[in-house]
């Protein structure tokens, strides 16, 4: 009897966690269906294959419309960017959540995520387009979603050994708002006055879906994430260090919902050849996920979390962003990027100079926290 | 009571830092200070998981987690 009756609280106990599980991650699941929708819908009406979204190739188109690089088939002001920076901001205010906050190595967080561009740029894609690429049926996104799991791992042994960038501290709303506001402003202005900016007329910077439509996904995908703290890298981080699945749950319903939507319309396109913006050269692949996953799990978050905690007001998450700008213009002046024939020499040796640096980042900033403890 | 100052520290450093604390071990009360909302929330499912009850308070922009067995 006795028995019986433990047998029982325990199923209760595991419908209750169930239950508990499902009433604490309800908000993420709904993000990851709504940016699988998004990306879907975008892809369908204008944005490049398997594009739906992708945080660094639209940085990198942005760069290219600012003239921060000359590469003609890679220059667009993205509305997306815009929205996702304004809808974190709206997100964050109600519930008083857009504050200043930063100074902990601001220029190491540049380097990163110049580095993380320059990873996103080898594989063709940051982490938010790698799992829309799988949804598609790339296969060479699968082989990226292994290197973007090894580099995540590697930086979670240096995070469990004491990694840090130090602390933050509050700062004033001018600080908050800057880029928010730069940023805002200067995709007014390309709306106003487009003569001033650059726009590809073939290529991928070509492809985009109507203005409207992308400003309001990405104003959408701004709230949703801003609110549900959706992260690509902070999902496989979280689930690797404290079991915690809920953020990988959201990521796992990108993937589900993309999927889905493709089958629907019929753009789902299963194989390693042929794929949309995308090459095959498996090693490389790996290694320029490892490496955007190990710079962002150093930095705290992927790409998209960069632009939500830039719309809410962190300063360091700003600086970050100023990075990946500069990491991309980086990669089209210098002939870094690779394109749909494979990675570029010039390429593969950005990505080793990128694990070098990574890594004495890495071993100095345990060193000093393992000192300071 | 013990207590672990994670201010200015953003994901998932305060978690770690309470992590260690747990491992260390485990004091039936801990509490933390936090600056932004989403290391309150990361904190408390963390503990919840270690089977503390938490709430928290905000002051001046800042949160006090209580964390208690």
């Amino acid at each position: 009897m006795a028995g019986q009756a433990a047998g029982k609280k325990k199923r209760e106990r595991g419908k209750n966690v169930k239950k508990n599980w499902f009433a604490n991650n309800w908000l993420i699941l709904v993000t990851g269906v709504v940016i699988g929708i998004a990306a879907v819908v975008l892809g369908a009406n204008g944005n490049p294959g398997n594009m739906g979204f992708c945080i660094a190739c639209f940085l990198r188109d942005t760069a290219g419309a600012l003239g921060l690089h000359r590469a003609e088939v890679v220059q667009y002001f993205r509305p997306e960017i815009a929205g996702i920076i304004a809808g974190a901001l709206i997100a964050a205010v109600a519930p008083k959540e857009f504050k200043g906050r930063g100074g902990s190595s601001p220029v190491l967080r540049f380097v990163l995520g110049a580095f993380v561009m320059i990873g996103a740029l080898m594989f063709l894609g940051c982490p938010l387009r790698m799992v829309i690429r799988i949804g598609g049926g790339d296969g060479n996104a699968l082989v990226g979603l292994v290197g973007f799991i090894v580099g995540i791992l590697v930086g979670v042994v240096f995070l469990k050994k004491g990694f840090t960038l130090g602390r933050a501290y509050k700062e004033g709303a001018g600080e908050a708002a800057a880029l928010p506001v730069v940023y805002i402003l200067l995709f007014v202005l390309c709306l106003a006055v487009p003569a001033l900016f650059f726009f590809s007329e073939k290529g991928p910077g070509s492809l985009r879906a109507p203005i409207i439509l992308a400003l309001i996904a990405g104003l959408v995908v701004g709230v949703l994430c801003q609110r549900s703290r959706m992260c690509m890298v902070g999902g496989i981080r979280n689930a690797v260090m404290f079991k915690d699945f809920g953020l990988v749950a959201g990521f796992l319903a990108v993937i589900v919902t993309v999927l889905v939507g493709n089958l629907i319309i019929g753009k789902f396109n299963p194989g390693f050849t042929g794929q949309p913006v995308a090459h095959n050269d498996g090693l490389w692949n790996f290694l320029g996920t490892a490496l955007m996953g190990w710079a962002s799990v150093l930095l705290g978050g992927c790409p998209l979390r960069q632009l939500i905690l830039t719309g809410q007001g962190e300063s360091d998450s700003a600086v970050t962003v100023l990075g990946m700008l500069v990491g991309a213009a980086f990669c089209h002046n210098f002939k870094l990027a690779s394109s749909g024939d494979g990675p570029t020499g010039n390429g593969k040796i950005a990505v080793i100079i990128g694990f070098v640096v990574v890594l004495i980042i890495s071993l100095l900033y345990t060193r000093k926290a393992a000192k300071e403890s | 009571m013990k207590e672990v100052d994670a201010r200015g520290f953003s994901c998932p450093m305060p978690v770690i830092m309470v992590q260690k604390e747990v491992k260390a071990g485990a004091p039936d009360e801990l509490d933390v200070l936090v600056d932004e909302k989403c290391a309150v929330e990361n904190v408390t499912r963390f503990a919840e998981s270690q089977g503390y009850t938490v709430t928290w308070e905000e002051k001046d922009d800042e949160y006090a987690v209580h964390l208690r067995k």
